[in-house]
Protein backbone atom coordinates (compact mmCIF):
# COMPACT_ATOMS: atom_id res chain seq x y z
CA UNK A 1 0.00 0.00 0.00
CA UNK A 2 2.95 2.32 0.51
CA UNK A 3 3.72 2.06 -3.19
CA UNK A 4 0.89 4.47 -3.96
CA UNK A 5 2.21 6.94 -1.40
CA UNK A 6 5.76 6.64 -2.73
CA UNK A 7 4.55 7.31 -6.24
CA UNK A 8 2.46 10.28 -5.12
CA UNK A 9 5.33 11.85 -3.19
CA UNK A 10 7.66 11.40 -6.15
CA UNK A 11 5.10 12.89 -8.50
CA UNK A 12 4.52 15.86 -6.20
CA UNK A 13 8.25 16.52 -5.92
CA UNK A 14 8.59 16.36 -9.70
CA UNK A 15 5.75 18.89 -10.06
CA UNK A 16 7.35 21.23 -7.51
CA UNK A 17 10.72 21.09 -9.22
CA UNK A 18 9.02 21.79 -12.55
CA UNK A 19 7.21 24.76 -10.99
CA UNK A 20 10.51 26.06 -9.57
CA UNK A 21 12.03 25.80 -13.04
CA UNK A 22 9.13 27.81 -14.52
CA UNK A 23 9.54 30.49 -11.87
CA UNK A 24 13.30 30.62 -12.45
CA UNK A 25 12.77 31.09 -16.19
CA UNK A 26 10.38 33.94 -15.42
CA UNK A 27 12.94 35.53 -13.07
CA UNK A 28 15.49 35.50 -15.86
CA UNK A 29 13.09 36.58 -18.63
CA UNK A 30 10.71 38.96 -16.85
CA UNK A 31 10.45 42.20 -18.76
CA UNK A 32 10.06 44.43 -15.71
CA UNK A 33 11.02 44.39 -12.06
CA UNK A 34 7.59 43.45 -10.73
CA UNK A 35 7.58 40.30 -12.87
CA UNK A 36 10.83 39.23 -11.28
CA UNK A 37 9.55 39.91 -7.76
CA UNK A 38 6.40 37.91 -8.43
CA UNK A 39 8.47 35.06 -9.81
CA UNK A 40 10.75 35.13 -6.74
CA UNK A 41 7.67 34.97 -4.53
CA UNK A 42 6.45 31.91 -6.43
CA UNK A 43 9.94 30.43 -6.27
CA UNK A 44 10.21 30.47 -2.49
CA UNK A 45 6.72 29.05 -2.04
CA UNK A 46 7.64 26.19 -4.37
CA UNK A 47 10.89 25.58 -2.50
CA UNK A 48 8.94 25.46 0.74
CA UNK A 49 6.59 22.85 -0.71
CA UNK A 50 9.53 20.77 -1.91
CA UNK A 51 10.82 20.75 1.65
CA UNK A 52 7.39 19.74 2.94
CA UNK A 53 7.24 16.81 0.52
CA UNK A 54 10.73 15.80 1.65
CA UNK A 55 9.50 15.93 5.25
CA UNK A 56 6.57 13.67 4.41
CA UNK A 57 8.95 11.24 2.72
CA UNK A 58 11.39 11.07 5.61
CA UNK A 59 8.85 11.31 8.42
CA UNK A 60 10.91 13.86 10.34
CA UNK A 61 9.62 17.16 11.73
CA UNK A 62 12.82 19.08 11.12
CA UNK A 63 11.83 19.98 7.56
CA UNK A 64 8.67 21.58 8.88
CA UNK A 65 10.66 24.15 10.87
CA UNK A 66 12.79 24.94 7.84
CA UNK A 67 9.64 25.41 5.75
CA UNK A 68 8.17 27.77 8.34
CA UNK A 69 11.37 29.82 8.35
CA UNK A 70 11.38 29.99 4.55
CA UNK A 71 7.77 31.23 4.63
CA UNK A 72 8.60 33.95 7.19
CA UNK A 73 11.75 35.27 5.55
CA UNK A 74 10.39 34.98 2.03
CA UNK A 75 7.38 37.07 2.99
CA UNK A 76 9.62 39.74 4.53
CA UNK A 77 11.80 39.80 1.42
CA UNK A 78 8.85 40.08 -0.97
CA UNK A 79 7.31 42.88 1.10
CA UNK A 80 10.62 44.77 1.21
CA UNK A 81 11.11 44.51 -2.55
CA UNK A 82 7.51 45.57 -3.24
CA UNK A 83 7.83 48.55 -0.89
CA UNK A 84 11.01 49.53 -2.64
CA UNK A 85 9.23 49.49 -5.99
CA UNK A 86 6.27 51.38 -4.55
CA UNK A 87 8.05 54.14 -2.64
CA UNK A 88 11.68 54.11 -3.64
CA UNK A 89 12.86 52.96 -0.20
CA UNK A 90 12.05 49.91 1.88
CA UNK A 91 11.94 51.44 5.39
CA UNK A 92 10.56 54.93 5.56
CA UNK A 93 11.90 57.30 8.22
CA UNK B 1 9.82 6.04 5.18
CA UNK B 2 6.51 6.94 6.74
CA UNK B 3 5.73 3.90 8.84
CA UNK B 4 4.96 0.43 7.49
CA UNK B 5 1.72 0.14 9.48
CA UNK B 6 -0.03 2.93 7.64
CA UNK B 7 -3.69 2.07 6.97
CA UNK B 8 -4.85 1.96 3.38
CA UNK B 9 -7.39 4.78 3.56
CA UNK B 10 -4.79 7.22 4.90
CA UNK B 11 -2.35 6.29 2.15
CA UNK B 12 -4.94 6.73 -0.58
CA UNK B 13 -6.28 10.05 0.71
CA UNK B 14 -2.76 11.43 1.20
CA UNK B 15 -1.70 10.24 -2.26
CA UNK B 16 -4.68 11.92 -3.91
CA UNK B 17 -4.03 15.14 -1.99
CA UNK B 18 -0.36 15.12 -2.96
CA UNK B 19 -1.06 14.52 -6.65
CA UNK B 20 -3.73 17.25 -6.75
CA UNK B 21 -1.45 19.66 -4.91
CA UNK B 22 1.45 18.97 -7.25
CA UNK B 23 -0.72 19.47 -10.32
CA UNK B 24 -2.18 22.74 -8.99
CA UNK B 25 1.29 24.06 -8.21
CA UNK B 26 2.71 23.14 -11.59
CA UNK B 27 -0.30 24.69 -13.36
CA UNK B 28 -0.01 27.92 -11.35
CA UNK B 29 3.65 28.29 -12.18
CA UNK B 30 3.00 27.40 -15.81
CA UNK B 31 0.52 30.28 -15.84
CA UNK B 32 3.25 32.52 -14.44
CA UNK B 33 5.46 31.49 -17.33
CA UNK B 34 2.95 31.53 -20.19
CA UNK B 35 0.42 34.32 -19.64
CA UNK B 36 0.92 37.47 -21.71
CA UNK B 37 0.78 40.46 -19.35
CA UNK B 38 1.78 41.16 -15.76
CA UNK B 39 -1.77 41.58 -14.50
CA UNK B 40 -2.70 38.21 -16.00
CA UNK B 41 0.42 36.61 -14.54
CA UNK B 42 -0.64 37.76 -11.08
CA UNK B 43 -3.45 35.19 -10.97
CA UNK B 44 -1.64 31.93 -11.63
CA UNK B 45 0.68 31.70 -8.62
CA UNK B 46 -1.65 33.39 -6.17
CA UNK B 47 -4.42 30.84 -6.68
CA UNK B 48 -2.67 27.72 -7.90
CA UNK B 49 0.13 27.84 -5.39
CA UNK B 50 -2.12 28.56 -2.44
CA UNK B 51 -4.40 25.65 -3.35
CA UNK B 52 -1.43 23.33 -3.88
CA UNK B 53 0.09 24.36 -0.57
CA UNK B 54 -3.20 23.69 1.19
CA UNK B 55 -3.39 20.20 -0.30
CA UNK B 56 0.19 19.33 0.60
CA UNK B 57 -0.22 20.60 4.15
CA UNK B 58 -3.43 18.60 4.58
CA UNK B 59 -1.62 15.46 3.39
CA UNK B 60 1.27 16.13 5.74
CA UNK B 61 -1.07 16.70 8.67
CA UNK B 62 -3.03 13.52 7.92
CA UNK B 63 0.08 11.34 7.62
CA UNK B 64 1.69 12.75 10.77
CA UNK B 65 -1.53 12.30 12.74
CA UNK B 66 -2.07 8.71 11.58
CA UNK B 67 1.57 7.76 12.12
CA UNK B 68 1.87 9.17 15.63
CA UNK B 69 -1.64 8.18 16.73
CA UNK B 70 -2.63 11.63 17.97
CA UNK B 71 -3.71 14.84 16.28
CA UNK B 72 -0.73 16.77 14.90
CA UNK B 73 -1.83 20.24 13.89
CA UNK B 74 1.33 22.33 13.74
CA UNK B 75 1.12 22.51 9.93
CA UNK B 76 -1.83 24.84 10.46
CA UNK B 77 0.78 27.49 11.31
CA UNK B 78 2.16 27.50 7.77
CA UNK B 79 -1.34 27.43 6.27
CA UNK B 80 -2.54 30.41 8.30
CA UNK B 81 0.64 32.34 7.64
CA UNK B 82 0.71 31.79 3.89
CA UNK B 83 -3.03 32.36 3.43
CA UNK B 84 -2.71 35.60 5.38
CA UNK B 85 0.41 36.96 3.73
CA UNK B 86 0.06 35.95 0.10
CA UNK B 87 -2.75 38.48 -0.63
CA UNK B 88 -0.71 41.24 1.08
CA UNK B 89 2.23 40.59 -1.21
CA UNK B 90 -0.05 40.46 -4.26
CA UNK B 91 -1.75 43.72 -3.27
CA UNK B 92 1.52 45.59 -2.73
CA UNK B 93 2.98 44.32 -6.00
CA UNK B 94 -0.17 45.34 -7.85
CA UNK B 95 -0.05 48.85 -6.34
CA UNK B 96 3.61 49.15 -7.22
CA UNK B 97 2.93 48.03 -10.77
CA UNK B 98 0.04 50.49 -11.17
CA UNK B 99 1.99 53.46 -9.83
CA UNK B 100 5.31 52.84 -11.52
CA UNK B 101 6.03 55.02 -14.55
CA UNK B 102 5.54 53.24 -17.81
CA UNK B 103 8.57 52.60 -19.93
CA UNK B 104 8.30 53.91 -23.49
CA UNK B 105 7.82 51.09 -25.99
CA UNK B 106 11.12 49.95 -27.34
CA UNK B 107 11.65 50.87 -30.98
Amino acid sequence: MNGILDFAIGFAQLCFVLAMAFAAIRVLRGPRAQDRILALDTFYVNGMMTLLALGIRSGSTMYFDVALLIALFGFVGSIALSKFLLRGEAIEP
Amino acid sequence: MTGDSLPAWASIIAAVLLVVGGLCTALGSLGLLRLPSFYARMHGPSMGNTLGLGCVLLASMLLASVTSGKAVVHEVLITVFVVTTSPITAMLLMQASVRRPKVPPAG
